[in-house]
């Protein structure tokens, strides 16, 4: 009876989880098993490996402790006498497979562990990402461009990430492009990224934080390479300047309210270097961290009151009136 | 006649004192032990409780039933209370109970240093709980990571409370081991030599002496980090040259440890159980315990593999991959060691027994998830995500928790003499196995979707919703399945069927005196000529103990021993390999003293933490009076 029940829950649950794995998930959801760059790529051949062998493990332990239990029960309403017939050859035996199951393991990871060092070919271009609580700074040392909470990346190129933190540890990690790294302060870490077909793609911190570690998230783009560089040209630039008097009195507003302290909007007074770089906000898709998305509405509630949407986060609450906080608000949506 | 006066007089010499000091100044090794799993339980219901609030919050995406400071206070509560107050209290408290009583001697060597790490694993306990009512809960998980918990970024007294508070524990546990290890090594019924000691016991000599090595690095690492936030040293601090890794090292080489050192006396207890429900000796003595001590070993070269994702050198990263994939052989041996004694055995299938097989599913999922998080390049995806909230729950479940409740179930009629009922025991189990598997086999599937651990909330475009959802109510089930528990043992220890001596027929040591065990624990302590003396020698405690210890003695060339006097507290000494029995050991009286420094290292601590170093002398000052007044000479010793 135990045996059967067992065999059934077993055999469920296996369906079950199989299911899951291959077919349920949403089309949007981040899945490290549906890798679109070869590291993920890489990474999740050496699960299905791994996942295969250990449910094929777990069957056959699971099919000896049901054949055995069987057998004692047996034996125990027989009365029979305890035996060691089979013991000897049974241990050895599973023992060797054990071995030679852990040889293939270790064999395919250590293999894939190789892979996974560096990229077919040399890095052409290098990303510095810079981790604060709870934003991403990325800059592209080549060409002197900076942003925020998200990462343009040429497709099909791989490209060097070197991560480092100005605070506390965080971790890097986009689950369908790569595993992740640490950012360490004083310490810098560096790996590669690679996107094999045009699309956007989260990244998050994996490593606590504090008190806004679960919405310290990016975007990754990967885009065409033509696209690719039009972006980074543009983001080398200064603010442009819309001449609207709405947007001049935001300016007015965000040099001399405070939001200047902390942000620094390139080829204006604003020089901040606690906050995120605002030079190119309007380009970007999200904000306070891959949180909300970038428009009139969330900037608005955003900078009404952070400390209701993000509690804990650094930027604080400023008394704007209305009018004021809708000026600041179209001037930074000028920001293209 | 003469019988029945000695058990008199053993009651009398060994009698507690009574009132409310008598209460305070117990150092029988029965009462401490179940005093240990007693408050170790409230604990664990306590941690529980924090674990029930978070999978409330965590039900749906972007809920608002915590706030975000709230769930990293309570998951840093959990993490940490059910480490280092729940399960290490408890194994070591059943391992107090137990190891005395298995390898028959009347109580641990180091009674009052025993009774002295009850108190300060309640005092540490209470005092990482005192920081609720001065609202500075400790904020930074289990592992306390810098520079997060450093002076700059966590300015309150919340890391404060966590690393004295541990600390505290840390006394406790390290106290307990040096008694578990000299009272093994050294007082072990006549004839009990190493390889006739119940595998239960020796799990825990490997774990105690894996917490001697283990913790101590700890211990060095949170007095680093006390003294950055203290004292304003910069062990920790990049920025004047201090390294944040450091302290992930000396966490994770005490952490990893840790791990086996909550899993060993769990296996011992696997080991225990198994052989008395397939009524045959285990299978494979010599090589499980070889498994025990290799595990002991390996798990000291592991704890890199906490760090697959700081940036070390692939190729040092890969050497703790394989070590980490070798100690899986060691628990293979254990696994199919046991699958053979029960291939061989006449099974009754008890409530104990069930609990195991409930271990075995659990816990093989737990390991083969294990080897997989063992390797680097696929630790790189699940690092720090819900799959790896899904491995180590089911190790440490699996793997210590439901060994545990085979435990309770098992020694629940030594301890208190009567049976746990069986038809609740169905019922807890049930919901405990379902909870179990509900709760987290989603989480894997939540970790591999882009689910990272340690955040409060989640987004609905995560598309994991779904398996959160399933989680919380599998950790509700979990949950009744406890209450169903609890419920149990309360009705059964009025109301439960009557014991008896040995109600499962098992062949160890602690089932040949009545139930629950006297005072002294045994009136004649017996001599050992088999592994399973109970079986073998089916009269043990009877009386020709004299001629045999003669025997033995002459033949190892030592003069023989006369009897234990019934008027005073004493256990056989005896050799370290075949328990020869060469000395008489006096055991102290029961005495107020440890609890007294207790006090004195609590009353130290606290005056560390609220900064009034004056109170630190009378700290000091009370310890050192508790220490001379325990050491003090007694009329009844010398007697």
């Amino acid at each position: 009876m135990t045996t059967t029940g067992r065999g059934v829950v077993l055999g469920g649950a296996l369906a079950i989880t199989v299911v899951l794995l291959a077919g349920c998930q949403p089309e949007d959801s981040p899945s490290a098993l549906d890798p679109r760059g070869p590291r993920a790529e890489r990474i999740a051949d050496l699960w299905w490996l791994m996942f295969w062998l250990g449910t094929a493990v777990f069957v056959v332990v699971m099919g000896f402790l049901a054949y055995a239990t069987f057998r004692a029960w047996r034996r125990g309403v027989a009365d029979g006498e305890p035996t060691d017939r089979h013991a000897n050859p049974f241990l050895a035996g599973a023992m060797a497979v054990t071995v030679l199951v852990i040889l293939v393991v270790l064999g395919f990871s250590l293999w894939t562990s190789r892979l996974l060092v560096e990229p077919d070919e040399p890095p052409a271009l290098t990303v510095d990402v810079i981790g604060n609580q709870w934003w991403w700074e990325v800059r592209y040392p080549e060409v002197d461009a900076i942003t925020a909470n998200e990462i343009h990346i040429p497709v099909g190129e791989p490209v060097r990430v070197r991560l480092l933190s100005d605070d506390v540890i965080h971790s890097f990690w986009i689950p369908e492009l790569s595993g992740k790294l640490d950012l360490l302060p004083g310490i810098t870490n560096e790996f590669w990224i690679e996107a094999d077909e045009p699309g956007t793609y989260l990244g998050e911190c994996a490593e606590f934080c504090g008190i806004q570690h679960a919405h310290m998230a990016f975007l990754v783009v990967a885009e065409p390479r033509e696209r690719f560089d039009l972006w980074l040209t543009g983001q080398v630039e200064p603010a442009s300047f819309v001449a609207d008097p709405l947007v001049e009195r935001g300016q007015d507003i965000f040099l001399t309210a405070g939001c200047a302290a902390c942000h620094t909007v390139r080829g204006t007074a604003a020089d901040g270097e606690i906050g995120p770089d605002l030079t190119h906000l309007a380009s970007r898709e999200t904000i306070a961290a891959g949180m909300l998305e970038n428009n009139l509405g969330n900037l608005m509630g955003w900078i009404a009151d952070p400390q209701a949407i993000k509690p804990g986060n650094h930027m604080p609450n400023l008394p704007l009136a209305p009018e004021e906080l809708e000026a600041v608000v179209a001037y930074l949506l000028s920001l293209e | 006649m003469a019988t029945v006066a000695v058990s008199d007089q053993l009651t009398q010499t060994w009698a507690a004192r009574s009132g409310i000091v008598g209460w305070l100044s117990v150092v029988n090794h029965k009462q401490v032990g179940r005093r240990y799993m007693v408050t170790a339980f409230i604990f664990f219901l306590l941690a529980g409780r924090d674990a029930l609030r978070m999978r409330t919050q965590l039900a749906q995406p972007e809920m608002n039933f915590l706030s975000p400071s709230e769930y990293n206070e309570l998951f840093t509560m959990h993490g940490t209370v059910m480490m280092f107050i729940f399960i290490v209290p408890i194994l070591e408290g059943l391992a107090g109970y137990l190891t005395p009583l298995m390898i028959g001697s009347r109580d641990l060597i180091f009674p009052r240093l025993n009774s002295f790490g009850y108190w300060c694993f309640l005092f540490g306990g209470i005092f990482l709980y005192s920081s609720l009512v001065t609202d500075n809960v400790p904020d930074n998980g289990w592992f306390a990571y810098v520079p997060l918990s450093g002076p700059e970024f966590s300015p309150g007294k919340n890391m404060d409370y966590w690393l004295l508070g541990v600390t505290f524990v840390e006394i406790s546990t390290i106290v307990a081991a040096i008694d578990l290890i000299a009272s093994i090594v050294k007082s072990r019924a006549p004839g009990m030599s190493l390889n006739r000691i119940p595998l239960f016991v020796w799990s825990v000599l490997v774990m105690a002496f894996m917490i001697l090595i283990g913790f101590l690095p700890l211990v060095a690492g949170s007095v680093l980090l006390e003294l950055d936030r203290t004292f304003g040293a910069q062990f920790y601090d990049p920025e004047a040259g201090g390294n944040v890794l450091l302290w992930q090292h000396y966490f994770w080489i005490f952490g990893h440890p840790e791990v086996y050192v909550m899993l060993l006396p769990a296996l011992g207890i696997i080991s225990m159980i198994i052989p008395t429900f397939t009524r045959r000796p285990i299978f494979g003595y010599p090589v499980i315990v070889l498994a025990l001590v290799a595990i002991g070993f390996l798990s000291f070269g592991l704890w890199v593999h906490h760090m697959y994702t700081t940036g070390l050198p692939p190729l040092a990263l890969n050497f703790f991959a394989t070590a980490s994939m070798l100690i899986t052989l060691a628990n293979g041996v254990n696994i199919f060691a046991w699958i053979a004694t029960i291939w061989g055995g006449r099974l009754i299938v008890k409530i104990p027994f069930l609990w195991i097989l409930g271990f075995f599913f659990v816990f093989v999922i737990g390991g083969i998830t294990g080897v997989m998080v063992g390797s680097v390049a696929f630790d790189a995806q699940v690092h720090d995500t819900q799959f790896i909230v899904a491995h180590l729950h089911y190790v440490i479940i699996g793997g210590v928790v439901f060994p545990l409740f085979a435990a309770f179930h098992y020694w629940f009629p030594k301890v208190t003499g009567r049976m746990l009922g069986e038809s609740l025991g169905h019922v807890s189990f049930w919901l405990v196995f379902l909870g179990t598997n509900l709760t987290f086999f989603p989480q894997h599937l939540a970790g591999l979707q882009g689910m990272p651990r340690r955040v409060y909330t989640y987004s609905p475009d995560l598309g994991v919703g779904l398996w959160n959802l399933l989680s919380t109510i599998g950790a509700y089930v979990f949950a009744l399945g406890v209450v169903v528990f609890i419920i149990n043992v309360i009705w059964s220890q009025f109301r439960g069927e009557r014991a008896g001596d040995n109600p499962w027929g098992g062949g160890s040591l602690e089932w040949a005196t009545t139930s629950p065990p006297p005072q002294y624990n045994f009136r004649v302590i017996p001599t050992i000529r088999n592994r399973e003396p109970l079986w073998a020698q089916p009269e043990t405690g009877a009386g020709d103990r004299e001629e045999e210890q003669t025997l033995m003695a002459v033949e190892h060339g030592q003069p023989a021993m006369t009897d234990l006097a019934a008027t005073r507290r004493e256990t056989y000494g005896t050799t370290l390999a075949d328990a020869v029995p060469e000395q008489v050991i006096v055991l102290p009286s029961p005495s107020l003293w440890p609890l007294v420094l207790a006090v004195g290292v609590a009353v130290l601590l606290a005056s560390l933490l609220t900064g009034v170093y004056p109170a630190m002398g009378i700290g000091a000052l009370t310890g050192l009076v508790a220490v001379a007044g325990w050491h003090w000479p007694s009329k009844e010793r010398i007697a």
